[in-house]
């Protein structure tokens, strides 16, 4: 096959992209510490307002500065919609549905994870500057989809 | 088949047409379904400014006779994503197949079915749209129930494409048994190419509604599950794109050279860059569900370096492309390092929607590597920044294509003269500009933390968001898209009912190239090979996951929540 010059340096040129863009990715997760959602189990969605932890949706001190916040997303409100926390806490949210897909994107953090049917979802954030961070519903989800928000209160 | 076939003369023929590919039963359906594209376009377009406007707090869908803001949404996903996409690919890539191959289309029979089925499709689905039957947006996640008659008109327009894609493979059998030990015509071979990845591609979506939705809507199973669902979603919903990028690949490779009047750098290269399109596009779905909460980390580590991977034929296309552009730049007397780029034809306005939507691509490819980043998906997953990179993609790099090539295939077809061609040059940069502001406005407010596909207009937390600055910039770009838009059908209409009769034939502007199909590996010409690899990295990236993923967790009812 006929390769000139011109068309081979480009090549090489996009494949080193390509590697830089990976190494970029692989130092975002090992020396960064940022990784995307891994599963955390599953549930039936059917008998989930009986099922721990949903059965008691809430905030959970789990002690030295870690918190633990059980969230139920459901057509069209967060199960608890706010929470409060200290400056410098570590808050795991732990959500799952009981009706169809929702999303969680907590703004000014990574935190970002769908709400599925069947799955319980987890993202960790930690909060190190005092205010209010909005957390919004991300995926569609009927008509009042609009409607569902919620806040972390940071004091 | 073609016993009744003959030679049809119609206004506008080139020499090709007296030669007799062209048969009068096989272009009526591809020009039918080319008036369904333009339909879907029009109608989709027009819903986007219920959403541009949202932005701002105008809320308008009861105006425009919606019921809630996610009807029109839902309007203007499936009508633009599905109908105007599927529907110009089977009318564009089989004209071009028949130019290729110099001989009609294997089968009449399929190139009539694939008009029919698009037919009906579009108007079952419409019906269950309209009647806010199946207000479930483009993506109809389960357990979210739409009617059963929305889920058989989905799976009538993919029917339709896929015989189509039938058809264009056995058209190059044929031309193959015709000249045995000669190498596949290339405007030809990039069509089929195109349509047996997507072939492959749409495995995902028949297995979701022929097993799944379709049987559940219709009570025969009582539950399904929406994570396993989402898997082959997006197993189709990747690939999709290479399938609405293609066609207009095929364009900028082999046409825009001639109408600048430039040569393509090789034949081999482009062939690759389709090769590689077919091997890499399908086994990439799950960059679209890192968020998953469901789906095992390490296979979503495989996807990100098979989605990298399908990155690469897109760059050498940046390259060649732009190498066949600067040729046909310097033919014409471009001098110095970029002399040439003012001496291409801006005054064609096919050939300067097809450059101002090259121009955007590169913005919307950056854009997609964001997305394709894993961690840094994070970020932006399913805010505003996703619309505002596809508006660049399929939106701008496909939409402004199609309509470029347009503005020569619509008098190629009948004859009549480009009307309005100041108007038309007017379309392509008032579009150009309104998806540049546009995407600004989206992609600015996503990082803020604006979700995508919500009534933001009606949202309580609107302000708390602060992207007011950039809803705005959203509002006036996504309007100057509709304007554009309302344009180009002004341009279209004034050239079908009221354009100049052509007194000179046209013909289709293909390329010539510099180092020819002779000079080409006979490897790049083995489609079936090329398959087979590509089915062999689909079982790499897929088998392993449902094996993680196993057993199915079917919990799900159908619901209603519109």
């Amino acid at each position: 096959m006929r390769v000139e010059a011109y068309e081979r340096f480009f090549m090489i040129l996009a494949a080193l992209l390509l590697v830089l863009g990976i190494v970029g990715i692989a130092i975002g997760a090992l020396v960064a510490g940022v990784h995307v959602p891994s599963p955390a189990g599953r549930v039936d969605p059917r008998t989930l307002t009986t099922t721990p932890p949903f059965d008691q949706p809430g905030l959970r001190d789990l002690g030295g500065g870690k918190y633990e916040a059980v969230v139920i997303a459901r057509a069209w409100q967060f199960q608890p919609d706010q929470i409060e926390v200290p400056v410098g806490s570590t808050v795991t949210f732990t959500l799952a549905t009981p009706d169809v897909i929702h999303g969680f994107v907590l703004t000014g953090t990574n935190a970002n994870v769908m709400v599925i049917p069947g799955q319980i979802a987890q993202v960790t954030a930690r909060f190190d500057r005092p205010g209010e961070y909005l957390w919004v519903c991300h995926e569609y989800c009927g008509f009042g989809h609009h409607q569902m928000f919620g806040k972390v209160v940071v004091r | 088949m073609s016993a009744t076939a003959r030679p049809q003369a119609f206004a506008g023929q080139g020499a090709i047409a007296r030669e007799g590919i062209f048969l009068a039963e096989q272009l009526w359906p591809i020009k039918g379904q080319l008036v369904l594209a333009l339909l879907g376009l029009a109608i989709g377009g027009i819903m986007g400014l219920i959403q541009a406007l949202d932005r701002i707090g105008i809320v308008m869908y009861k105006a425009m006779l919606m019921q809630t803001y996610y009807q029109g949404l839902t309007i203007h996903g499936v009508l633009l994503a599905f109908l105007f996409t599927f529907s110009f690919n089977n009318a564009f890539v089989s004209l071009m197949a028949i130019r290729g191959f110099e001989r009609p289309l294997a089968s009449t029979f399929l190139v009539q079915g694939a008009f029919w089925t698009m037919l009906v499709g579009t108007l079952l689905a419409a019906y269950a749209i309209l009647t806010n039957q199946a207000t479930v947006l483009f993506t109809f996640y389960a357990p979210m129930r739409a009617s059963s008659l929305f889920y058989l008109g989905a799976a009538l327009l993919v029917i339709s494409t896929l015989l189509t894609a039938l058809n264009l493979v056995l058209t190059r059998r044929a031309w193959q048994r015709e000249h045995p030990g000669e190498r596949t015509p290339l405007l030809g071979f990039v069509g089929v190419v195109t349509y047996v990845m997507w072939a492959l591609a749409t495995v995902g979506v028949v297995v979701l509604v022929v097993f799944f939705l379709l049987p559940w809507s219709l009570g025969w199973l009582k539950t399904t599950d929406p994570q396993f669902n989402r898997i082959l979603f997006w197993y189709t919903g990747h690939p999709i794109v290479y399938f609405w990028l293609m066609p207009a690949y095929i364009s900028w490779y082999l046409l825009v050279p001639r109408q600048v009047g430039g040569r393509v750098f090789s034949d081999s290269l482009v062939r690759l860059a389709f090769i590689l399109l077919l091997v890499f596009s399908v086994p990439t779905g799950l960059h679209h569900q890192y968020v998953d909460p469901g789906i095992p980390t390490v296979m979503k580590v495989v996807h990100l370096f098979t989605t990298f991977s399908v990155v690469f034929p897109s760059l050498v296309t940046a390259f060649t492309v732009m190498a066949a552009l600067e040729d046909g730049g310097r033919a014409r007397g471009g001098r110095g390092l970029l002399g040439w780029i003012w001496k291409l034809p801006w005054g064609d306005p096919s050939v300067t929607a097809q450059l101002l939507a090259m121009l955007v691509f590169i913005l919307g490819g950056a854009t997609g590597i964001v997305n394709a980043s894993y961690n840094l998906n994070n970020v932006v997953h399913n805010t505003s920044f996703v619309p505002g990179h596809f508006h660049m993609t399929v939106g701008t790099a496909v939409a402004l294509s199609f309509i470029g090539i347009s503005y020569w295939l619509i008098p190629y077809l009948t004859g009549r003269e480009l009307m309005g061609r100041s108007l038309a040059l007017a379309q392509a940069w008032l579009w150009f500009v309104g998806v540049l502001l546009f995407a600004r406005g989206q992609i600015a407010a996503g990082l803020l933390g604006e979700p995508r596909r919500s009534s933001i207009g009606e949202a309580p937390y609107r302000d708390l968001i602060h992207a007011g600055l950039d809803n705005w910039l959203t509002a006036i770009g996504g309007t100057l898209m509709v304007i554009s838009g309302l344009i180009y059908f002004i341009v279209v209409l004034w050239t079908v009912f009221g354009g100049r009769r052509l007194t000179q034939p046209l013909g289709i502007p293909v390329a010539e190239m510099r180092f020819g199909a002779r000079e080409t590996s006979p490897l790049l010409d083995r489609l079936g090979f090329w398959f087979l690899i590509a089915v062999v990295l689909v079982a790499i990236a897929y088998i392993p996951l449902i094996l993680l993923y196993l057993p199915l967790q079917s919990v799900s009812p159908p619901i209603k929540v519109y």
